[in-house]
């Protein structure tokens, strides 16, 4: 089977060493985490995260469910598929001397990123859009000399209808 | 009223039937033990070593169905019971551990005896806790004996600091938990236990493979109405042991490494394997990519993580085996499958176990056999980890649920001594045996402190051997006979045993055997017989590492017969 990038959403409490838990899963069953991120939900107390996890499906299945060990995580789901919309943001600082900056202005451009801060041999440029867009901003502005790039990793909501993760909805499990 | 924390913790253990207590003093749970005696009905056993603490817990968790508690200080009081958690972790058993903390301000600066035991046992935990909240202990203790006892149970950690323990609260014990992230599933899914019943029935040669969750969700009938009610062999897991009799004739035993040769034939013949309440262990099944080569496998498990995790499943069932075994037997239509039966029964007999040494020696096996007789069967058998573990499982006939207690996932040698306390606590009116090797007796035998004061009547058998025998096997078998680091010596254990004012024996003949475990029996306390058997003896059958189940290597013949 083959090994292709998978976007699960999980609904956490919003507790101390949460992370830690699934950090420590992570590691100590071998499963090797693209990206992870965290952040408030819609509901109090409780964080959403994307983890982003390079694998087949038969070890996705494995890490969802192991995830979902974890009392403190409510829910979690496998959004990945042609539903979904997923989100990176970045910052790039670019080395700019004044003869180039429209150059770069224009890539900018035509990426709908934007320049956050201008200083005397270098900008920022910030960046939003799926993994492909950020690469492809990358390998552009990577000619004028990158001297520090961040990226959140993916964030992902899934389209339409009802939250698949909402606790109030949780599915039976699948057998 | 307001209680302290020390006060919280006493009352909302008794209400949730706490009644036994293995701990170990020290600096910052001092104002819980000093709060202790306010609270007779919770008895406080004190062990010699934290890690028995935890084993004995266990125990008393294993033969009970009850939560175990144990307890210890911080630092080095929290890591000796790291070993303890982590084989009540592998073998699912609901134990709760408290432990002592630093007070809260001296947490992150490296306090006398501060050490992070909520880090350390997150991989070892189902669950733990740092209360930081006096006001969320109550809470806290009611959510861990929740999370403990249901769905596939496991240990949980509480860790509480010092001025927790002082600090008052107004107490008020939750009647509910709200754990919207801990929902079991209980109930199978109907339309998969229908296709069960269909693949059961369309089966030729079934086979169930009966595992420690059977006993667990208080099954044993249920498994029992199944395998009758279609003539379906039984093959248990090493922990699944006792959970269908094995006197019985659809019994075929325990798969496995050390399983019986027919046992893992049958596993490798039959074309419908139903796998309940166990989890594929690899000591279970082999080479995976050799196991039950012919058959497709109903998996029926509370754990949704264990389906498919080692082994490829056709068909599987999440819940509580007991509540699907329930709804599945009253889909089955009966119906005998004599000739596969016949088939496994010739097996049976084809591959007889060997108990017999050649002229006067005394084997190890014998002894188990010999237990196994004048107990009856009835005893509760607590085995240490390595030969003596596969004797005991082997040559004793159990026929009552939790009647052998072992350490199966973690292999913690010296768990037996401390577990066998654990059991006797649990079950005082049963007889408990203990069944150690010289090797892993050694790593917990200040426990015969414990059982001293306490008079618990542990029987102990020592299978003294000199070597640190499997691994010994292993070098034996696989590493050219060079015996590196497992010849080992022994003190004379009877004296040790009289030291701690506990009767004792030595045996080294067969004719001593009956009349010395009879005279430990006729003890009202508790007894020790230290049985020197021969060194060298194997344990077989055996599956290589590596090697698929039905690649068994049987004990070689004897010359001549």
């Amino acid at each position: 089977m083959a090994a292709t990038k998978h976007t699960l959403v999980a609904l956490v409490a919003d507790r101390p060493g949460v992370l830690n838990r699934m950090a420590s899963l992570f590691r100590r069953r071998g499963f090797n985490i693209d990206s992870i991120t965290e952040g408030h939900s819609e509901i109090p107390n409780l964080s959403r995260m994307t983890i982003v996890v390079d694998g087949t499906a038969t070890m996705v299945e494995q890490v969802r469910k192991q995830l979902d060990k974890i009392v403190d995580v409510i829910k979690v789901t496998d959004i990945t598929g042609p539903d979904i919309i997923a989100r990176e943001l970045a910052l790039f600082k670019v080395k700019a001397a004044p003869a180039n900056r429209s150059e770069i202005m224009q890539i900018v451009d035509i990426f709908r990123a934007g320049i956050v801060d201008v200083s005397q041999n270098s900008v920022i440029v910030e960046a939003t859009g799926d993994e492909e867009k950020i690469d492809s901003l990358y390998e552009l502005l990577r000619g004028f000399g990158i001297k520090e790039m961040a990226r959140t990793g993916r964030v992902a909501l899934s389209r339409g209808g009802p939250p698949a993760e909402k606790p109030s909805v949780r599915k039976k499990k699948k057998n | 009223m307001k209680l302290t924390g020390a006060q919280v913790l006493c009352q909302s253990l008794i209400e949730e039937g706490v009644e036994v207590i293995f701990g170990y003093p020290g600096g910052v749970v001092l104002p819980l033990y000093d709060t202790l005696p306010q609270y007779p009905q919770l008895r406080h056993i004190l062990v010699r070593h934290e890690q028995g603490a935890a084993h004995a817990a266990d125990g008393y968790a294993r033969v009970t169905g009850k939560v175990g508690v144990c307890l210890a200080t911080s630092g080095p009081g929290a890591t000796n019971l790291v070993t303890g958690v982590a084989n009540a972790f592998l073998d699912s058993s609901p134990v709760v551990a408290i432990t002592g903390q630093v007070a809260r301000h001296l947490i992150g600066r490296d306090a006398f005896q501060e050490i992070d035991i909520t880090g350390i046992t997150l991989p070892m935990t189902k669950h733990n806790y740092l209360v930081l909240d006096t006001g969320l202990l109550a809470r806290t203790v009611k959510e861990a004996f929740h999370l403990a006892r249901t769905g596939r149970p496991g240990p949980i950690l509480i860790d509480i600091p010092r001025d927790v323990f002082e600090e008052k609260v107004e107490f008020h014990y939750p009647s509910q938990v709200d754990l919207p992230g801990y929902k079991p599933t209980v109930t199978g899914n109907p339309l998969q236990i229908k296709r069960a019943a269909r693949l059961i029935a369309e089966a030729e040669k079934p086979l169930i493979l009966a595992g420690r969750g059977i006993m667990i969700s208080g099954a044993c009938e249920e498994l029992a109405a199944l395998a009758r009610a279609q003539q379906i062999p039984v093959v248990t897991t090493l922990l699944g042991i006792g959970c269908f009799p094995e006197g019985d004739e659809l019994s075929f035993g325990m798969l496995g490494m050390h399983g019986m040769a027919y046992a893992n034939m049958a596993v490798s013949q039959a074309d419908l394997i139903i796998a309940i309440g166990m989890r594929f262990d690899d000591r279970a099944t082999g080479r995976v990519n050799g196991f039950a080569p012919n058959a497709r496998i109903v998996h029926i498990d509370i754990d949704p993580a264990e389906i498919g995790k080692n082994v490829r499943v056709d068909l599987p069932i999440v819940g509580d085996v007991g509540a699907v075994l329930k709804v599945l037997n009253k889909q089955l239509e009966p119906a005998k499958n004599m000739a596969w039966f016949r088939q496994l029964d010739d097996w049976r007999r084809k591959h007889p176990l060997d108990t017999d040494g050649e002229g006067d020696v005394l084997l190890p096996q014998y002894v188990i056999e010999k237990i196994d007789e004048v107990t009856k069967g009835e005893a509760t058998i607590v085995t240490g980890v390595g030969q003596n573990q596969m004797w005991s499982a082997q040559h004793y006939c159990y026929n009552r649920p939790n009647s052998l207690v072992s350490s199966g996932g973690l292999g913690t040698m010296g768990f037996e001594l401390p577990a066998a306390l654990g059991a006797k606590i649990g079950r005082p009116q049963d007889t408990v045996w203990c069944i150690a090797g010289d090797g892993g007796f050694q790593m917990t035998l200040q426990e015969l402190g414990t059982i001293a004061q306490e008079q618990a009547a542990v029987k102990v058998a020592i299978l003294n051997n000199g070597y640190l025998g499997m691994v010994r096997q292993w070098q034996e078998m696989f590493y050219g006979k060079r015996y590196v680091a497992t010849p080992i010596t022994c003190p004379d254990f009877t004296k040790i045993a009289e030291a701690y004012c506990i009767p004792a024996l030595n045996v080294k003949t067969r004719e001593e055997v009956v009349p010395a475990i009879k005279k430990a029996m006729a003890e009202p306390g508790p007894f020790l017989i230290n049985f020197q058997v021969e060194p060298e003896e194997n344990v077989y059958p055996m599956v290589a590492p590596g090697a698929a189940l039905d690649e068994v290597i049987e004990k070689p013949k004897k010359g001549g017969s």
